[in-house]
Protein backbone atom coordinates (compact mmCIF):
# COMPACT_ATOMS: atom_id res chain seq x y z
CA UNK A 1 0.00 0.00 0.00
CA UNK A 2 1.23 3.48 -0.87
CA UNK A 3 -0.14 6.75 0.53
CA UNK A 4 0.93 9.74 -1.52
CA UNK A 5 0.33 13.47 -1.34
CA UNK A 6 0.50 15.55 -4.51
CA UNK A 7 1.08 19.29 -5.02
CA UNK A 8 -0.02 20.82 -8.32
CA UNK A 9 0.42 24.45 -9.31
CA UNK A 10 1.68 24.59 -12.89
CA UNK A 11 -0.90 27.16 -14.00
CA UNK A 12 -3.64 29.15 -12.27
CA UNK A 13 -5.00 26.18 -10.30
CA UNK A 14 -3.47 25.24 -6.98
CA UNK A 15 -4.34 21.68 -5.98
CA UNK A 16 -3.39 19.28 -3.22
CA UNK A 17 -4.56 15.69 -3.29
CA UNK A 18 -3.95 12.60 -1.18
CA UNK A 19 -4.38 9.03 -2.40
CA UNK A 20 -4.11 5.62 -0.80
CA UNK A 21 -3.42 3.29 -3.73
CA UNK A 22 -6.47 3.83 -5.93
CA UNK A 23 -8.58 5.47 -3.25
CA UNK A 24 -8.89 9.27 -3.21
CA UNK A 25 -8.65 10.59 0.36
CA UNK A 26 -8.54 14.31 -0.40
CA UNK A 27 -8.91 16.54 -3.47
CA UNK A 28 -8.66 20.25 -2.62
CA UNK A 29 -8.27 23.17 -5.00
CA UNK A 30 -8.06 26.96 -5.22
CA UNK A 31 -8.26 28.83 -8.53
CA UNK A 32 -6.67 32.18 -9.28
CA UNK A 33 -9.30 34.12 -11.21
CA UNK A 34 -8.38 37.26 -13.12
CA UNK A 35 -10.75 40.09 -14.17
CA UNK A 36 -12.50 39.84 -17.58
CA UNK A 37 -10.19 40.68 -20.47
CA UNK A 38 -7.07 39.65 -18.55
CA UNK A 39 -5.03 36.45 -18.48
CA UNK A 40 -2.99 35.21 -15.52
CA UNK A 41 0.65 36.21 -15.28
CA UNK A 42 3.38 34.11 -13.61
CA UNK A 43 4.21 36.52 -10.79
CA UNK A 44 0.63 37.15 -9.63
CA UNK A 45 -0.24 33.47 -10.00
CA UNK A 46 2.73 32.47 -7.85
CA UNK A 47 1.66 35.02 -5.25
CA UNK A 48 -1.84 33.51 -5.22
CA UNK A 49 -0.40 30.03 -4.74
CA UNK A 50 1.94 31.02 -1.92
CA UNK A 51 -0.85 32.84 -0.11
CA UNK A 52 -3.16 29.84 -0.26
CA UNK A 53 -0.96 26.78 -0.09
CA UNK A 54 -0.65 26.45 3.72
CA UNK A 55 -4.36 26.69 4.30
CA UNK A 56 -4.99 24.25 1.44
CA UNK A 57 -2.47 21.76 2.84
CA UNK A 58 -4.22 21.82 6.21
CA UNK A 59 -7.56 21.36 4.46
CA UNK A 60 -6.28 18.36 2.51
CA UNK A 61 -4.80 16.70 5.60
CA UNK A 62 -8.05 17.27 7.52
CA UNK A 63 -10.18 15.95 4.68
CA UNK A 64 -8.06 12.81 4.29
CA UNK A 65 -8.03 12.02 8.00
CA UNK A 66 -4.41 10.88 7.89
CA UNK A 67 -1.33 12.24 9.62
CA UNK A 68 1.85 13.24 7.75
CA UNK A 69 3.61 10.24 9.32
CA UNK A 70 1.40 7.86 7.34
CA UNK A 71 2.46 9.35 3.99
CA UNK A 72 4.94 7.28 1.96
CA UNK A 73 5.92 9.76 -0.73
CA UNK A 74 5.57 13.51 -1.33
CA UNK A 75 4.83 14.25 -5.00
CA UNK A 76 4.82 17.56 -6.83
CA UNK A 77 4.57 18.79 -10.42
CA UNK A 78 8.04 19.03 -11.92
CA UNK A 79 6.73 20.51 -15.18
CA UNK A 80 5.68 21.61 -17.73
CA UNK A 81 4.15 24.89 -16.62
CA UNK A 82 4.87 28.42 -15.54
CA UNK A 83 8.14 28.70 -13.63
CA UNK A 84 7.18 30.81 -10.64
CA UNK A 85 3.95 28.97 -9.74
CA UNK A 86 5.67 25.60 -10.18
CA UNK A 87 8.40 26.77 -7.84
CA UNK A 88 5.94 27.61 -5.03
CA UNK A 89 4.65 24.03 -4.95
CA UNK A 90 8.11 22.50 -5.34
CA UNK A 91 9.43 24.47 -2.36
CA UNK A 92 6.52 23.50 -0.12
CA UNK A 93 6.79 19.86 -1.25
CA UNK A 94 10.53 19.83 -0.54
CA UNK A 95 9.96 21.39 2.87
CA UNK A 96 7.29 18.80 3.74
CA UNK A 97 9.54 15.97 2.58
CA UNK A 98 12.33 17.21 4.86
CA UNK A 99 10.03 17.93 7.82
CA UNK A 100 8.26 14.60 7.61
CA UNK A 101 11.43 12.73 6.54
CA UNK A 102 9.74 11.28 3.46
CA UNK A 103 11.04 10.65 -0.08
CA UNK A 104 10.14 13.22 -2.76
CA UNK A 105 9.04 12.57 -6.33
CA UNK A 106 8.57 15.01 -9.24
CA UNK A 107 5.77 14.16 -11.67
CA UNK A 108 5.20 15.16 -15.30
CA UNK A 109 1.95 17.12 -15.36
CA UNK A 110 0.73 15.55 -18.62
CA UNK A 111 1.39 12.02 -17.42
CA UNK A 112 -0.54 12.93 -14.26
CA UNK A 113 -3.57 13.77 -16.38
CA UNK A 114 -3.32 10.53 -18.34
CA UNK A 115 -2.99 8.27 -15.29
CA UNK A 116 -5.79 10.08 -13.44
CA UNK A 117 -8.03 9.61 -16.48
CA UNK A 118 -7.20 5.92 -16.71
CA UNK A 119 -7.89 5.44 -13.00
CA UNK A 120 -11.28 7.19 -13.03
CA UNK A 121 -12.59 5.80 -16.32
CA UNK A 122 -10.92 2.35 -16.25
CA UNK A 123 -9.85 2.78 -19.88
CA UNK A 124 -7.18 0.16 -20.56
CA UNK A 125 -5.03 1.37 -23.40
CA UNK A 126 -6.71 4.42 -24.88
CA UNK A 127 -5.61 6.95 -27.45
CA UNK A 128 -5.45 10.06 -25.28
CA UNK A 129 -6.55 13.53 -26.31
CA UNK A 130 -4.94 15.91 -23.84
CA UNK A 131 -6.45 19.36 -24.18
CA UNK A 132 -5.83 22.23 -21.78
CA UNK A 133 -4.74 25.85 -21.59
CA UNK A 134 -1.12 24.98 -22.22
CA UNK A 135 -1.26 21.71 -24.13
CA UNK A 136 -2.93 20.00 -27.06
CA UNK A 137 -1.62 16.51 -27.75
CA UNK A 138 -2.75 13.17 -29.11
CA UNK A 139 -0.92 10.52 -27.15
CA UNK A 140 -0.73 6.75 -27.31
CA UNK A 141 1.27 4.34 -25.17
CA UNK A 142 3.96 2.33 -26.84
CA UNK A 143 6.83 0.46 -25.23
CA UNK A 144 7.19 2.30 -21.93
CA UNK A 145 6.58 5.74 -23.41
CA UNK A 146 3.57 7.96 -23.89
CA UNK A 147 4.29 8.86 -27.48
CA UNK A 148 2.95 12.06 -28.99
CA UNK A 149 1.29 11.33 -32.32
CA UNK A 150 -0.15 14.73 -32.99
CA UNK A 151 -0.10 18.12 -31.33
CA UNK A 152 -0.66 21.76 -31.94
CA UNK A 153 2.07 23.41 -33.96
CA UNK A 154 1.44 26.77 -32.32
CA UNK A 155 -0.91 27.65 -29.42
CA UNK A 156 -2.92 25.24 -27.26
CA UNK A 157 -6.66 24.87 -27.79
CA UNK A 158 -7.42 26.17 -24.29
CA UNK A 159 -5.20 29.16 -24.91
CA UNK A 160 -7.15 29.90 -28.09
CA UNK A 161 -10.44 29.72 -26.15
CA UNK A 162 -9.13 31.79 -23.22
CA UNK A 163 -7.82 34.50 -25.50
CA UNK A 164 -11.03 34.61 -27.49
CA UNK A 165 -12.93 35.00 -24.22
CA UNK A 166 -10.70 38.00 -23.52
CA UNK A 167 -11.59 39.48 -26.92
CA UNK A 168 -15.27 39.23 -26.00
CA UNK A 169 -14.53 40.31 -22.41
CA UNK A 170 -16.24 37.24 -21.02
CA UNK A 171 -15.81 36.50 -17.31
CA UNK A 172 -12.91 34.30 -16.17
CA UNK A 173 -15.10 32.90 -13.38
CA UNK A 174 -15.19 29.91 -13.04
CA UNK A 175 -13.14 29.69 -16.24
CA UNK A 176 -13.19 31.42 -19.64
CA UNK A 177 -13.71 28.09 -21.40
CA UNK A 178 -16.78 27.32 -19.31
CA UNK A 179 -18.33 30.67 -20.17
CA UNK A 180 -17.64 30.16 -23.88
CA UNK A 181 -19.31 26.76 -23.63
CA UNK A 182 -22.42 28.27 -22.03
CA UNK A 183 -22.57 31.10 -24.59
CA UNK A 184 -22.11 28.63 -27.45
CA UNK A 185 -25.26 26.79 -26.38
CA UNK A 186 -27.24 29.91 -27.36
CA UNK A 187 -25.44 30.40 -30.68
CA UNK A 188 -27.32 29.60 -33.88
CA UNK A 189 -25.67 31.21 -36.86
CA UNK A 190 -22.60 29.37 -38.05
CA UNK A 191 -19.63 31.35 -39.29
CA UNK A 192 -17.11 29.61 -41.50
CA UNK A 193 -13.68 29.89 -39.86
CA UNK A 194 -10.21 28.81 -40.98
CA UNK A 195 -9.86 25.06 -40.47
CA UNK A 196 -6.28 23.94 -40.06
CA UNK A 197 -5.28 20.28 -39.87
CA UNK A 198 -1.82 19.16 -41.01
CA UNK A 199 -1.48 15.41 -40.88
CA UNK A 200 -2.07 14.60 -37.21
CA UNK A 201 -1.15 18.11 -36.12
CA UNK A 202 -3.39 21.14 -35.75
CA UNK A 203 -2.91 24.90 -35.68
CA UNK A 204 -5.09 27.40 -33.83
CA UNK A 205 -3.24 30.69 -34.13
CA UNK A 206 -4.72 31.48 -37.56
CA UNK A 207 -8.28 31.14 -36.26
CA UNK A 208 -7.54 33.30 -33.24
CA UNK A 209 -5.94 36.12 -35.23
CA UNK A 210 -8.76 35.97 -37.77
CA UNK A 211 -11.27 36.49 -34.94
CA UNK A 212 -9.14 39.14 -33.24
CA UNK A 213 -8.64 41.16 -36.42
CA UNK A 214 -12.23 41.05 -37.58
CA UNK A 215 -14.10 41.15 -34.28
CA UNK A 216 -15.73 44.57 -34.75
CA UNK A 217 -16.93 43.69 -38.22
CA UNK A 218 -18.10 40.23 -37.15
CA UNK A 219 -20.13 41.58 -34.24
CA UNK A 220 -22.25 43.57 -36.68
CA UNK A 221 -23.51 40.36 -38.25
CA UNK A 222 -23.11 37.77 -35.53
CA UNK A 223 -23.89 37.72 -31.82
CA UNK A 224 -21.10 36.87 -29.36
CA UNK A 225 -22.99 33.59 -28.79
CA UNK A 226 -22.85 32.78 -32.52
CA UNK A 227 -19.11 33.38 -32.52
CA UNK A 228 -18.52 31.16 -29.46
CA UNK A 229 -20.63 28.48 -31.12
CA UNK A 230 -18.77 28.71 -34.44
CA UNK A 231 -15.39 28.73 -32.74
CA UNK A 232 -16.21 25.62 -30.69
CA UNK A 233 -17.68 23.74 -33.66
CA UNK A 234 -14.59 24.46 -35.74
CA UNK A 235 -11.79 23.78 -33.30
CA UNK A 236 -13.46 20.71 -31.79
CA UNK A 237 -14.03 19.25 -35.27
CA UNK A 238 -10.27 19.64 -35.83
CA UNK A 239 -9.52 17.83 -32.57
CA UNK A 240 -11.94 14.99 -33.30
CA UNK A 241 -10.51 14.61 -36.79
CA UNK A 242 -6.90 14.24 -35.65
CA UNK A 243 -7.98 11.91 -32.84
CA UNK A 244 -9.65 9.68 -35.41
CA UNK A 245 -6.54 9.76 -37.58
CA UNK A 246 -4.39 8.72 -34.63
CA UNK A 247 -6.82 5.91 -33.76
CA UNK A 248 -6.70 4.65 -37.32
CA UNK A 249 -2.92 4.87 -37.27
CA UNK A 250 -2.60 2.90 -34.01
CA UNK A 251 -5.55 0.56 -34.55
CA UNK A 252 -7.03 1.72 -31.25
CA UNK A 253 -10.70 1.50 -30.20
CA UNK A 254 -10.65 3.60 -27.03
CA UNK A 255 -10.38 7.37 -26.59
CA UNK A 256 -9.71 9.12 -23.33
CA UNK A 257 -10.13 12.89 -23.10
CA UNK A 258 -8.16 14.63 -20.34
CA UNK A 259 -7.19 18.19 -19.45
CA UNK A 260 -9.27 21.26 -18.64
CA UNK A 261 -10.89 21.57 -22.08
CA UNK A 262 -11.80 17.87 -21.76
CA UNK A 263 -14.76 18.65 -19.52
CA UNK A 264 -16.43 20.60 -22.34
CA UNK A 265 -19.62 18.63 -23.01
CA UNK A 266 -19.83 19.60 -26.67
CA UNK A 267 -16.33 18.22 -27.28
CA UNK A 268 -17.30 15.02 -25.45
CA UNK A 269 -20.48 14.78 -27.51
CA UNK A 270 -18.68 15.21 -30.85
CA UNK A 271 -16.02 12.70 -29.86
CA UNK A 272 -18.81 10.32 -28.84
CA UNK A 273 -20.42 10.53 -32.29
CA UNK A 274 -17.10 9.84 -33.98
CA UNK A 275 -16.50 6.85 -31.68
CA UNK A 276 -19.93 5.34 -32.20
CA UNK A 277 -19.43 5.57 -35.97
CA UNK A 278 -16.28 3.50 -35.77
CA UNK A 279 -17.33 1.17 -32.98
CA UNK A 280 -14.97 2.70 -30.45
CA UNK A 281 -15.48 3.71 -26.84
CA UNK A 282 -15.10 7.15 -25.34
CA UNK A 283 -13.91 7.88 -21.82
CA UNK A 284 -14.07 11.28 -20.19
CA UNK A 285 -14.13 12.72 -16.69
CA UNK A 286 -15.88 15.69 -15.11
CA UNK A 287 -14.38 18.94 -13.83
CA UNK A 288 -13.20 17.43 -10.52
CA UNK A 289 -10.57 15.44 -12.36
CA UNK A 290 -10.30 17.02 -15.83
CA UNK A 291 -9.14 20.33 -14.45
CA UNK A 292 -5.67 20.43 -12.88
CA UNK A 293 -5.69 18.89 -9.42
CA UNK A 294 -3.40 17.47 -6.78
CA UNK A 295 -4.81 13.93 -6.91
CA UNK A 296 -3.44 13.30 -10.39
CA UNK A 297 0.05 14.23 -9.23
CA UNK A 298 -0.25 12.09 -6.09
CA UNK A 299 -1.60 9.12 -8.04
CA UNK A 300 0.92 9.25 -10.91
CA UNK A 301 3.73 9.71 -8.39
CA UNK A 302 2.47 6.75 -6.35
CA UNK A 303 2.42 4.54 -9.47
CA UNK A 304 6.02 5.37 -10.28
CA UNK A 305 7.03 5.01 -6.62
CA UNK A 306 5.40 1.57 -6.41
CA UNK A 307 7.21 0.51 -9.57
CA UNK A 308 10.50 1.36 -7.90
CA UNK A 309 11.21 4.77 -9.42
CA UNK A 310 12.99 7.17 -7.06
CA UNK A 311 14.19 10.76 -7.22
CA UNK A 312 17.06 12.17 -5.22
CA UNK A 313 16.43 15.33 -3.23
CA UNK A 314 18.97 17.17 -5.40
CA UNK A 315 17.02 16.23 -8.53
CA UNK A 316 13.72 17.59 -7.21
CA UNK A 317 13.84 20.72 -9.34
CA UNK A 318 11.30 22.17 -11.72
CA UNK A 319 11.34 22.61 -15.48
CA UNK A 320 9.03 24.75 -17.59
CA UNK A 321 9.47 22.48 -20.58
CA UNK A 322 8.98 18.80 -19.95
CA UNK A 323 7.64 16.67 -22.75
CA UNK A 324 5.20 13.80 -22.19
CA UNK A 325 7.44 11.47 -24.17
CA UNK A 326 10.44 12.24 -21.93
CA UNK A 327 9.00 10.10 -19.13
CA UNK A 328 10.04 6.47 -18.81
CA UNK A 329 6.81 4.69 -17.87
CA UNK A 330 8.09 2.19 -15.32
CA UNK A 331 4.65 1.16 -14.07
CA UNK A 332 3.21 -0.26 -17.28
CA UNK A 333 4.24 -3.62 -18.66
CA UNK A 334 1.96 -3.90 -21.69
CA UNK B 1 -23.01 4.94 -49.39
CA UNK B 2 -24.37 5.91 -52.77
CA UNK B 3 -27.11 3.54 -53.94
CA UNK B 4 -25.39 3.08 -57.27
CA UNK B 5 -22.26 1.67 -55.63
CA UNK B 6 -24.04 -1.03 -53.65
CA UNK B 7 -22.94 -3.81 -55.97
CA UNK B 8 -19.28 -2.80 -55.73
CA UNK B 9 -16.81 -4.24 -53.33
CA UNK B 10 -15.45 -1.86 -50.68
CA UNK B 11 -11.70 -2.00 -51.02
CA UNK B 12 -11.06 0.00 -47.88
CA UNK B 13 -12.98 2.03 -45.37
CA UNK B 14 -10.85 4.86 -44.08
CA UNK B 15 -11.59 7.55 -41.52
CA UNK B 16 -12.99 9.92 -44.13
CA UNK B 17 -13.62 7.99 -47.28
CA UNK B 18 -14.66 4.65 -48.68
CA UNK B 19 -12.73 3.21 -51.59
CA UNK B 20 -14.44 1.13 -54.25
CA UNK B 21 -12.97 -0.59 -57.26
CA UNK B 22 -14.83 -0.55 -60.55
CA UNK B 23 -14.37 -0.51 -64.27
CA UNK B 24 -14.73 2.94 -65.78
CA UNK B 25 -14.50 3.29 -69.56
CA UNK B 26 -12.63 0.02 -69.72
CA UNK B 27 -10.02 0.87 -67.11
CA UNK B 28 -9.59 -0.44 -63.57
CA UNK B 29 -10.78 2.50 -61.49
CA UNK B 30 -10.77 3.51 -57.85
CA UNK B 31 -13.73 5.49 -56.55
CA UNK B 32 -12.98 7.54 -53.47
CA UNK B 33 -16.19 8.65 -51.79
CA UNK B 34 -15.92 11.07 -48.88
CA UNK B 35 -18.82 10.37 -46.56
CA UNK B 36 -20.52 12.79 -44.16
CA UNK B 37 -18.94 13.06 -40.76
CA UNK B 38 -21.86 13.37 -38.38
CA UNK B 39 -19.88 14.91 -35.56
CA UNK B 40 -19.25 18.15 -37.38
CA UNK B 41 -21.60 20.96 -38.35
CA UNK B 42 -23.24 20.20 -41.73
CA UNK B 43 -22.00 23.50 -43.21
CA UNK B 44 -18.47 22.80 -42.06
CA UNK B 45 -18.70 19.24 -43.34
CA UNK B 46 -19.77 20.40 -46.79
CA UNK B 47 -17.04 23.02 -46.96
CA UNK B 48 -14.32 20.63 -45.81
CA UNK B 49 -15.40 17.85 -48.16
CA UNK B 50 -15.61 20.13 -51.20
CA UNK B 51 -12.27 21.69 -50.35
CA UNK B 52 -10.60 18.34 -50.04
CA UNK B 53 -11.98 17.00 -53.28
CA UNK B 54 -10.85 20.18 -54.99
CA UNK B 55 -7.41 20.03 -53.40
CA UNK B 56 -6.95 16.44 -54.37
CA UNK B 57 -7.95 16.97 -57.99
CA UNK B 58 -5.91 20.14 -58.35
CA UNK B 59 -2.73 18.64 -56.92
CA UNK B 60 -3.00 15.47 -58.97
CA UNK B 61 -3.20 17.52 -62.15
CA UNK B 62 -0.33 19.72 -61.05
CA UNK B 63 1.77 16.64 -60.26
CA UNK B 64 1.14 15.33 -63.76
CA UNK B 65 2.56 18.49 -65.33
CA UNK B 66 5.52 18.34 -62.95
CA UNK B 67 6.20 14.73 -63.83
CA UNK B 68 5.51 13.39 -60.34
CA UNK B 69 3.73 10.07 -60.30
CA UNK B 70 0.22 9.95 -58.82
CA UNK B 71 -2.86 7.96 -59.82
CA UNK B 72 -4.36 9.47 -62.98
CA UNK B 73 -7.51 11.49 -62.39
CA UNK B 74 -10.56 10.30 -64.36
CA UNK B 75 -13.58 12.14 -62.99
CA UNK B 76 -14.67 14.46 -60.20
CA UNK B 77 -18.28 14.29 -58.98
CA UNK B 78 -18.92 17.00 -56.37
CA UNK B 79 -22.57 16.15 -55.83
CA UNK B 80 -21.81 12.58 -54.90
CA UNK B 81 -18.61 13.60 -53.10
CA UNK B 82 -16.48 11.33 -55.31
CA UNK B 83 -13.25 11.22 -57.21
CA UNK B 84 -12.62 8.55 -59.84
CA UNK B 85 -8.99 7.72 -60.45
CA UNK B 86 -6.61 5.11 -61.76
CA UNK B 87 -6.56 1.94 -59.65
CA UNK B 88 -3.06 0.64 -59.07
CA UNK B 89 -3.62 -3.02 -58.48
CA UNK B 90 -0.04 -4.01 -57.93
CA UNK B 91 0.94 -1.66 -55.18
CA UNK B 92 2.13 -1.58 -51.60
CA UNK B 93 2.18 1.31 -49.17
CA UNK B 94 5.63 2.35 -47.97
CA UNK B 95 4.41 1.50 -44.46
CA UNK B 96 3.63 -2.11 -45.44
CA UNK B 97 6.79 -2.32 -47.48
CA UNK B 98 8.90 -1.42 -44.47
CA UNK B 99 6.94 -3.73 -42.20
CA UNK B 100 7.47 -6.51 -44.72
CA UNK B 101 11.19 -5.78 -44.95
CA UNK B 102 11.67 -5.94 -41.22
CA UNK B 103 10.29 -9.49 -41.27
CA UNK B 104 12.90 -10.59 -43.77
CA UNK B 105 16.26 -11.81 -42.55
CA UNK B 106 18.54 -10.09 -44.95
CA UNK B 107 21.63 -7.96 -44.65
CA UNK B 108 20.72 -5.73 -47.57
CA UNK B 109 17.62 -4.37 -45.84
CA UNK B 110 19.43 -1.29 -44.62
CA UNK B 111 20.66 -0.69 -48.15
CA UNK B 112 17.13 -1.00 -49.55
CA UNK B 113 15.68 1.36 -46.98
CA UNK B 114 18.41 3.87 -47.80
CA UNK B 115 17.45 3.74 -51.46
CA UNK B 116 13.80 4.11 -50.52
CA UNK B 117 14.54 7.09 -48.28
CA UNK B 118 16.37 8.74 -51.16
CA UNK B 119 13.43 8.13 -53.45
CA UNK B 120 11.03 9.65 -50.91
CA UNK B 121 13.23 12.67 -50.24
CA UNK B 122 13.59 13.43 -53.93
CA UNK B 123 9.88 13.04 -54.63
CA UNK B 124 8.95 15.41 -51.83
CA UNK B 125 11.48 17.94 -53.02
CA UNK B 126 9.98 17.68 -56.49
CA UNK B 127 6.54 18.39 -55.01
CA UNK B 128 7.89 21.38 -53.13
CA UNK B 129 9.81 22.72 -56.14
CA UNK B 130 6.42 22.89 -57.81
CA UNK B 131 4.89 24.56 -54.74
CA UNK B 132 2.69 21.56 -53.98
CA UNK B 133 2.34 21.10 -50.23
CA UNK B 134 1.03 17.62 -49.51
CA UNK B 135 -0.30 18.37 -46.03
CA UNK B 136 -0.42 14.77 -44.84
CA UNK B 137 2.87 13.13 -45.63
CA UNK B 138 2.94 9.71 -44.01
CA UNK B 139 4.27 6.32 -45.01
CA UNK B 140 0.68 5.22 -45.69
CA UNK B 141 0.25 7.96 -48.27
CA UNK B 142 3.04 6.76 -50.52
CA UNK B 143 2.72 3.70 -52.72
CA UNK B 144 5.34 1.58 -54.38
CA UNK B 145 4.50 0.11 -57.77
CA UNK B 146 6.63 -1.94 -60.18
CA UNK B 147 8.36 0.14 -62.86
CA UNK B 148 7.83 -2.54 -65.42
CA UNK B 149 4.37 -4.07 -65.25
CA UNK B 150 5.28 -7.17 -67.18
CA UNK B 151 8.20 -8.28 -65.06
CA UNK B 152 7.68 -10.49 -62.06
CA UNK B 153 7.48 -8.28 -58.98
CA UNK B 154 10.25 -8.44 -56.45
CA UNK B 155 9.08 -6.41 -53.47
CA UNK B 156 12.56 -6.40 -51.98
CA UNK B 157 14.27 -4.42 -54.72
CA UNK B 158 13.48 -0.73 -54.51
CA UNK B 159 15.41 -0.11 -57.74
CA UNK B 160 12.66 -1.81 -59.69
CA UNK B 161 9.87 0.19 -58.04
CA UNK B 162 8.33 3.60 -58.58
CA UNK B 163 7.04 5.87 -55.84
CA UNK B 164 3.47 7.12 -56.23
CA UNK B 165 2.13 9.87 -54.00
CA UNK B 166 -1.52 9.60 -52.96
CA UNK B 167 -4.12 11.20 -50.68
CA UNK B 168 -3.85 14.85 -51.62
CA UNK B 169 -6.98 15.84 -49.70
CA UNK B 170 -5.06 18.10 -47.31
CA UNK B 171 -2.78 19.48 -50.01
CA UNK B 172 -2.57 23.04 -51.26
CA UNK B 173 -0.44 25.20 -53.49
CA UNK B 174 1.93 27.57 -51.72
CA UNK B 175 5.42 28.87 -52.33
CA UNK B 176 6.31 29.75 -48.72
CA UNK B 177 9.19 27.98 -46.98
CA UNK B 178 7.07 27.81 -43.82
CA UNK B 179 4.50 25.45 -45.37
CA UNK B 180 7.19 23.28 -46.93
CA UNK B 181 8.96 23.07 -43.58
CA UNK B 182 5.76 22.05 -41.80
CA UNK B 183 5.23 19.38 -44.47
CA UNK B 184 8.64 17.93 -43.66
CA UNK B 185 7.95 18.12 -39.94
CA UNK B 186 4.66 16.24 -40.34
CA UNK B 187 6.52 13.52 -42.25
CA UNK B 188 9.21 13.32 -39.59
CA UNK B 189 6.59 12.74 -36.90
CA UNK B 190 4.85 10.10 -38.99
CA UNK B 191 8.11 8.26 -39.68
CA UNK B 192 9.04 8.44 -36.01
CA UNK B 193 5.77 6.87 -34.96
CA UNK B 194 5.98 3.94 -37.38
CA UNK B 195 8.20 1.03 -36.51
CA UNK B 196 11.22 1.44 -38.67
CA UNK B 197 14.14 -0.93 -38.24
CA UNK B 198 16.69 1.46 -39.70
CA UNK B 199 16.36 4.44 -37.42
CA UNK B 200 17.97 7.06 -39.64
CA UNK B 201 15.20 6.97 -42.24
CA UNK B 202 14.13 10.54 -41.82
CA UNK B 203 17.72 11.73 -41.79
CA UNK B 204 18.25 10.01 -45.14
CA UNK B 205 15.04 11.46 -46.53
CA UNK B 206 16.11 14.95 -45.51
CA UNK B 207 19.54 14.48 -47.05
CA UNK B 208 18.07 13.42 -50.39
CA UNK B 209 15.64 16.34 -50.15
CA UNK B 210 18.56 18.74 -49.75
CA UNK B 211 20.76 17.25 -52.44
CA UNK B 212 18.09 17.13 -55.11
CA UNK B 213 18.17 20.84 -55.87
CA UNK B 214 20.15 23.93 -54.90
CA UNK B 215 17.15 26.17 -55.11
CA UNK B 216 16.54 27.77 -51.69
CA UNK B 217 17.86 24.70 -49.89
CA UNK B 218 19.46 26.56 -47.03
CA UNK B 219 16.33 28.57 -46.22
CA UNK B 220 14.17 25.46 -46.39
CA UNK B 221 16.35 23.50 -43.98
CA UNK B 222 16.69 26.41 -41.56
CA UNK B 223 12.95 26.87 -41.59
CA UNK B 224 12.43 23.16 -41.02
CA UNK B 225 14.71 23.29 -37.96
CA UNK B 226 12.81 26.30 -36.68
CA UNK B 227 9.45 24.55 -37.10
CA UNK B 228 10.58 21.37 -35.38
CA UNK B 229 12.08 23.36 -32.50
CA UNK B 230 8.79 25.21 -32.17
CA UNK B 231 6.97 21.90 -31.91
CA UNK B 232 9.31 20.31 -29.43
CA UNK B 233 10.05 23.17 -27.13
CA UNK B 234 6.84 25.07 -27.05
CA UNK B 235 6.49 26.93 -23.80
CA UNK B 236 3.35 26.69 -21.78
CA UNK B 237 1.44 29.92 -21.61
CA UNK B 238 -1.78 30.60 -19.72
Amino acid sequence: MVIAIGFEGSANKLGIGIVKDEEILANCRRTYITPPGEGFMPRETAKHHSENIHELLQEALDQSGITPQEIDVVCYTKGPGMGAPLMVCAIVARTCAKLWKKPIYGVNHCVGHIEMGRLITKAKNPTVLYVSGGNTQIIAYSRKKYKIFGETIDIAVGNCLDRFARVLKLSNDPSPGYNIEQAAKKGKKYLNLPYCVKGMDVSFSGILSYMEDKIDELLKEYTPEDLCYSLQETIFAMLVEITERAMAHCGSDEVLIVGGVGCNERLQEMMGVMCSERGAKIFATDERFCIDNGVMIAYAGALAFKAGSRMSFEASTITQRYRTDDVWVTWRDD
Amino acid sequence: MGEDLKHLKILKQGAEARLYVCNYLGRPTLIKERFTKKYRHPDLDTVITKDRIKNEARSIVRCKTANIRTPTLYLVDFDRRRIYMEYLENSKTVKDFIKNLSNVENSCIIEQIKILAKLIGESIRKLHENNIIHGDLTTSNMLLVPKNENEEINWLEVDKLDLVMIDFGLSFIDSSTEDKAVDLYVLERAVESTDVPHLEVFHDILEAYQNFSENNTKELINKYREVSARGRKRTMVG
